[in-house]
């Protein structure tokens, strides 16, 4: 029986479910010393003295700063961001030096027996701070990295247009609060070292710690430890704080742990950019789009960080998924004196759709049209063209999601109805459906997978054991499961003789990092290529049939060895054909392909408490093939309440470039109760560029259901909010405005 | 740290004769917070829960007693709290989520005083009264005169609450209201709690209305100046209207990481306007 298509038991679910699972914090390793980190108090300064109390029995201590780091450089897209600062703090808990002890709770205390004496530079703690340009933090204009698409003529498009309407939108930083906390080792042995933890990206890391000591690729290995989560937030800080607990057992001379408290955890480490949009958009009196101009400004923080590739995938989503002839997006991420911004679910989609999607209100308002006939005049179907210049060839189901959403919720009748209901004062409530469209494109933007090179590979043992070989890891979202099954079926074998290897650079070839959407369909499809080679090469050594018990397999594997230990079939990334991006002009093929989602979301807001409660969301998701059914419901269903988090609870308070609110009880995420009930609908639109015709799925879901919130709040309420998180309290602000001017 | 477990109430009197710095455990849902931070270090912390003479229900003429080791979710299962006592039973409900209602305690609640807390809207209408030991002798301290700032009361050292006493509402109020606005529907944290007790004469006029809020100023406060107002006065728009104003000056919220004070006099003032029109939600 085929795998594929079946929701097949999570591959690891057992080992969870029992608590035989290790998590970094679960390894005790032998001579193990606890790391902990001094960090900045101020936003911006020179560092004048680091000062250690005579107090503090020092010599029970291990201490390492910045002269303790052969190159004094975090390796990611630019050389700007040091290990541990230098002479100067660029941040609020920025990495001054780092103590380690034999116990944690002596190493915490060691902290407060260390005074940093500063001399206070004016900090940059704003979007529009650091584009005034009062303080120039990074080259000459603040700006880490600025990208322009056009289409067609946009000036021109806005003076021919009957109608033109103008918006600004706001979006807020958000934390990924993935279960685990960030979590790393290291330990040395003869000059090599070894790096373990919670981490979505083994061979960053190995960059990043060969940079780092100077060490050679077979001198630096990286292993993956069971992964409470990571949602983007373990993409690049892994490099950070694996840097940190390989210097301190560097001098040391014994493996050092770091975990980080939730506090620190929230505080110091990466969160979603802030970002501001602006539209300006061209129609016809019937409604269709003529131009779109669009800016976008996204705070990087004090790093660069991945702020270039996150603006990227924001500034190509920034138009939404409708075809328009005229287009301009021009987008910019600042430099700020705050934590730097970092990967989340989405990777600057989100932020660049919610604009896009809430702007239809606007627009809606202004042509008398209403927003759903506008997105069907105008969304992508086959053969549309997108403003980067690409046609979109095949599975293509942005108008299919949309009328399945909108048939599936009820909209239309309750659109009307709630108008109705919305007159009468006497209503405790006011009640409103909203509808947003998006798409999300699977894998690295532009050129990014050809850059990588992916590698994957599926071996035979010669005691006849299948192994998954790939660096993409297990973070809660059913990489192992997804594997298994596509392995299995390619061979023709049943789903429990493939076995996964576990992501060790040692032993894995580098896949890429697992980000974007892209392990399914980009790392699944050099599986399913891999495995292909491998069951030709069965089929011959088994004489023409695959063997589908263990006793057989193994015949075939020894025959198939040759008196090798194991046999290899590898495969590596080429880019589906008549796939073409031109970095210079930035157009051509963003992704290769598409996945699509409508949300209609269906609210309520009290009177008395401003509160907004989501009564229902209604989501259909078009995903390419399903491998497992129930694993991408799951995505659909754990990314629409990090959604619902973003748009309604989730606020990241900033003070002087510092959150005050870095706990749970205070940065509020739903809890079951908040979380709305869900009709999540797939829909399988193959793509013929992936496995078995899949497409990506696991960030997909986060895009949509803000903007289809904040357009319900907009028909409860009659306000149109541009901004988020829609709490109460901003809910009751802009009402009270409203009411004055009235 | 040292952990002491007096078996009875001499015992742990005793005990906190004898080591004048220690710290009461009841349920510790509060004390974990502290612990978890760093902030207990070294004390010397005394368990009460093997205090069996604190753990009943006792039913009397005038009223209840509640022994102050009741946890919040037998507070909800009591039949007599349930049907005497319902704004109890609904604050209870909504403190934390179930976990943290099997553990959490009515004294320790009280004691940590925290100005958000959610039970003290609903004791301060039913006008509880906070019974304590202590070597000195026992004490009966009216239910708002035990706060003496945030986090603070005015127990002394060594002084223990060993019971809660609430007088029957008689006659049955006309109305009761509970409301809780917090962060979220669980593990949340107040911005503002209601809760409201209404006696109707048959004129339609108020006889008695007793209104309290919390999470608005820095201890819970009782709205004396709209109760006193309403008394005799038919609730209408604009009685109500005016109700709300002296309410807005009988609070002083601020703005912390939770909320806004602008929005939490708003807020206030329209707990207070659901609760006298009696609008089911
Ligand atoms: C996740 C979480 C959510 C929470 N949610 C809410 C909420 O929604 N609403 C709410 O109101 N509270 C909430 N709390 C706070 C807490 O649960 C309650 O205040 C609870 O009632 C405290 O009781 P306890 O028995 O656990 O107290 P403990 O933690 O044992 O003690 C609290 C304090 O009171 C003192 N103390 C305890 N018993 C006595 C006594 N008999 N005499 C004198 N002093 C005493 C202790 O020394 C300590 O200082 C929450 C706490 C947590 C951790």
């Amino acid at each position: 029986m085929p795998a594929v298509g079946t929701s097949a038991r999570r591959y690891e679910g057992p080992e969870k479910l029992s608590g035989r699972a290790l998590y970094l914090d679960d390894h005790d390793i032998p001579g193990c010393l606890f790391g902990v980190t001094l960090r900045s108090e101020i936003p911006r300064g020179r560092i004048k003295n680091v000062v250690f109390d005579r107090a503090f029995p020092w010599s029970e201590c291990v201490v390492a700063t910045a002269e303790d780091i052969p190159t004094n450089i975090v390796a990611l897209i630019e050389d700007d961001q040091p290990l541990l600062a230098d002479g100067i703090v660029r941040h609020a808990l920025e990495p001054i030096a780092l103590i380690a002890h034999e116990s944690r709770e002596k190493a915490y205390e060691a902290l407060r027996f260390v005074r940093v004496e500063y001399e206070e530079l004016p900090p940059v703690l704003t979007i529009e701070d650091s584009l005034s340009r009062r303080e120039i933090l990074y080259g000459s204009d603040n700006v880490f990295k600025r990208y322009l698409v056009r289409r067609g003529d946009v000036e021109k498009g806005l003076r021919e247009s009957p109608v033109v309407v103008e918006g600004e939108y706001r979006v807020p930083h958000q934390e990924q609060a993935y279960i685990e906390n960030n979590a790393m080792a290291a330990w040395w042995k003869d000059g090599a070292l070894t790096v373990m933890g919670s981490l979505q990206c083994p061979y960053y890391v190995h960059k990043a710690m060969k940079k780092l000591f100077g060490l050679s690729d077979g001198q630096v290995r990286v292993i993956q430890a069971t992964t409470g989560g990571g949602f983007g937030g373990k993409e690049e800080y892994p490099n950070m704080i694996g840097g940190h607990a390989a210097a301190l057992a560097r001098k040391a001379g014994r493996p050092v742990k770091i975990v980080y408290d939730r506090s620190e955890d929230m505080a110091a480490t990466t969160k979603r950019h802030p970002a501001i949009v602006r539209h300006r958009t061209g129609l016809s009196r019937d409604g269709r789009l003529i131009a779109q101009d669009i800016q976008v400004l996204m705070d990087g923080g004090a790093y660069v960080t991945l702020s270039p590739v996150v603006l990227s995938r924001g500034t190509i989503h920034a138009p939404g998924p409708y075809e328009c002839p005229n287009v301009r997006v021009d987008a910019s991420v600042l430099a700020t004196n705050t934590p730097p911004n970092g990967a989340f679910r989405g990777f600057g989609a989100p932020q660049t759709l919610f604009a896009a999607e809430l702007h239809w209100e606007k627009i809606a308002a202004a042509t008398g049209i209403d927003s759903l006939s506008l997105r069907r005049k105008n969304a992508f179907r086959e053969g549309s063209v997108t403003a980067t210049g690409q046609v979109l060839k095949e599975s293509v189901g942005a108008r299919e999601v949309l009328d399945l959403a909108v048939g599936k919720s009820g909209y239309l009748k309750k659109r009307s109805s709630y108008k109705r209901w919305n007159r009468d004062p006497k209503k405790p409530c006011w009640k409103g459906i909203g509808l947003a469209l998006v798409h999300h494109g699977g894998g690295f933007t532009g050129s990014g997978e050809v850059y990588l090179a992916s590698r994957a590979a599926v071996s035979i043992g010669r005691d006849g054991l299948v192994r998954v070989l790939a660096a993409s890891t297990e973070i809660g979202q059913g990489t192992n499961t997804l594997f298994s099954q596509i392995v299995a079926d390619a061979l023709g074998l049943p789903r429990d003789l493939v076995a996964i290897e576990n992501p060790d650079t040692a032993k894995v070839p580098d896949s890429g990092p697992t980000v974007a959407s892209r392990t399914c369909m980009v790392v699944g499809g050099l599986l399913r290529r891999a495995a292909d080679d491998l069951r030709s090469a069965l089929l011959e050594a088994a004489g023409g049939s695959i063997p589908q018990s263990r006793s057989k397999l193994r015949q075939a594997a020894v025959r198939l060895c040759a008196g090798e230990k194991e046999r290899r079939f590898e495969a590596s990334y080429e880019p589906p054909a008549g796939v073409h991006w031109d970095d210079k002009s930035y157009s051509g093929d963003a992704y290769a392909v598409y996945s699509y989602a409508a949300v209609a979301a269906d609210i309520e807001v009290d009177k008395t408490s401003f509160e907004v409660r989501v009564r229902k969301i209604t989501t259909a998701q078009d995903i390419g093939r399903a491998i497992n059914p129930l694993l991408a419901a799951g995505q659909v269903t754990g990314g629409t309440a990090q959604a619902v988090g973003w748009a309604l609870y989730e606020n990241v308070v900033m003070k002087n470039g510092r959150m005050t609110n870095p706990q749970l009880t205070n940065y509020i995420i739903p809890t079951a109760l908040d979380t709305p009930p869900m009709d999540v609908i797939l829909v399988e639109k193959p793509f013929s560029g992936g496995p078995f015709g899949a497409k990506g799925v696991g960030e997909l879901p986060m895009d949509v259901p803000a903007p289809a919130i904040a357009a319900a709040v907009h028909q409860a309420t009659g306000i149109l909010i541009p901004e988020l998180p829609l709490i109460p309290e901003t809910l009751h602000r802009y009402h009270d405005q409203t009411q004055r001017q009235r | 740290m040292e952990f002491l477990r007096p078996r009875s109430v001499r015992e742990a009197l005793e005990t906190f004769q004898k080591t004048p710095g220690a710290l009461a455990l009841a349920g510790g849902t509060d004390f974990m917070v502290g612990w978890n931070m760093g902030l207990l270090n070294g004390k010397t912390v005394v368990d009460l829960s093997r205090i069996a003479e604190w753990k009943g229900i006792e039913a009397g003429k005038t009223g209840v007693r509640i022994g102050s080791l009741v946890t919040h979710a037998e507070l909800q299962r009591h039949p007599l709290i349930r049907r005497e006592f319902p704004l109890l039973v609904e604050a209870c409900a909504l403190i934390g989520a179930i976990a943290i209602q099997n553990r959490g305690t009515i004294g320790g609640n009280i004691a940590n005083a925290s100005p958000a807390a959610d039970t003290f809207p609903s004791l301060a209408v039913y006008e509880a009264v906070v019974h304590t030991a202590s070597p000195q002798g026992r004490r009966a301290i009216p239910f708002l005169g035990i706060f003496a700032g945030p986090k603070k009361t005015h127990l002394r050292p060594g002084e223990l609450i060993e019971a809660i006493e609430i007088p029957y509402a008689r006659p049955r109020p006309s109305a009761a209201y509970f409301r809780k606005v917090g962060t979220r529907a669980a593990q949340a944290l107040s911005k503002t709690v209601a809760a409201g007790l209404l006696w109707l004469s048959r004129g339609k006029t108020v006889a008695e209305s007793r209104f309290a809020l919390g999470s608005v100023a820095p201890t819970i406060r009782r709205a004396r100046k709209a109760e006193d107002y309403l008394r005799g006065r038919k609730l209408t728009a604009e009685t109500v209207g005016r109700a709300m104003d002296l309410v807005e000056a009988e609070i002083a919220p601020i703005d912390d990481v939770r909320s806004t004070a602008a929005y939490r006099f708003a807020v206030s003032k329209n707990l207070l306007k659901e609760f006298l029109e009696c609008r089911p939600r």
